[in-house]
């Protein structure tokens, strides 16, 4: 497939992100740069210094809202991107809402409360649509423990292992591969999609 | 009974199990947790009565902070 062929394919989809932090910001800004047609972007929470080692922000936007700032790095990339943006926090209530017509969902959130709250939600309320979620990401190094594993309509990306902490903080070489991870899964299941109809 | 656990064989003396019993008996501390029986989720309201039998698969994710 030419990368025209899937720019094509991708421009028809949508894609949800669950928070906008270091790993929804980067998996949002690969997911622009090929040509998601939609991304749905949630996240309650402001641009601050200490985000900027790993997030997908700028000095200047310190003090934004993080869906907006998201929004306007997306446009100066690749402005064809529709991006609906979620000043809020998510809830059981408000997530099938919110991502009601997505193609795939990413989970994106960095308290491990918010994702079960969340992976309990979609598969409990919106089954049929793949969650691809980032678990493990602390630290640097550990090349070799990312992986990538399927459970059912559930994609699990990180190593599972690593829970961030004052002595192992989350940086942006790792956090990034991680995010570019559940990008990469993001892709497959939607150029795959094409294929299987 | 003999289950699947996260893909591996594991026998128990029990024929049933409630989840909560399962995670006492494999040590399974961590408080997150995202828990399916057979492909089904289990909500962690029913972890006290929702019961694993021979041939069960079961798989229990922990959940991890950090994104």
């Amino acid at each position: 497939m030419t990368f025209e062929e899937i720019k094509c394919r991708l421009a028809g989809k949508t894609v949800g992100i669950a928070g906008c932090g270091g790993l929804g910001s980067n998996c949002a800004v690969a997911l622009a740069r090929v040509g998601t047609g939609k991304l749905i972007i949630a996240d309650f929470d402001t641009v601050s210094e200490s985000n900027l080692n790993r997030q997908y922000y700028f000095i200047d936007q310190i003090g934004m809202k993080k869906v907006a700032a998201l929004a306007e790095n997306i446009a100066r990339i690749n402005p064809e991107v529709k991006v609906i943006g979620h000043d809020l926090r998510l809830t059981p209530g408000n997530l099938p809402v919110i991502f009601d017509g997505c193609d795939v969902i990413v989970e994106a959130f960095d308290l491990a409360d918010q994702k079960e709250m969340l992976i309990e939600t979609i598969l409990t309320a919106m089954p049929a649509i793949p969650l691809v979620i980032g678990l493990g990401m602390a630290g640097w190094g550990m090349n070799d423990v990312i992986h990538c594993r399927k459970d059912g309509n559930l994609y699990i990306c990180g190593d599972e292992i690593s829970e961030i902490g004052p002595e192992l903080p989350p940086i942006s070489p790792r956090v990034g591969m991680v995010a570019n991870m559940q990008a990469n899964v993001v892709v497959e299941l939607l150029l795959n999609s094409e294929v299987a109809r | 009974m003999k289950i699947l656990l996260n893909n591996n064989p594991e026998e128990f003396n029990s024929t049933q199990l409630t989840v909560n019993e399962l995670l006492r008996n494999k040590n399974f501390t961590f408080k997150m947790l995202v828990i399916k029986i057979n492909g089904i989720l289990v909500k962690k309201a029913d972890y006290e009565t929702a019961m694993i039998s021979d041939g069960d698969e079961v798989h229990v994710l922990h959940l991890i902070s950090g994104g």
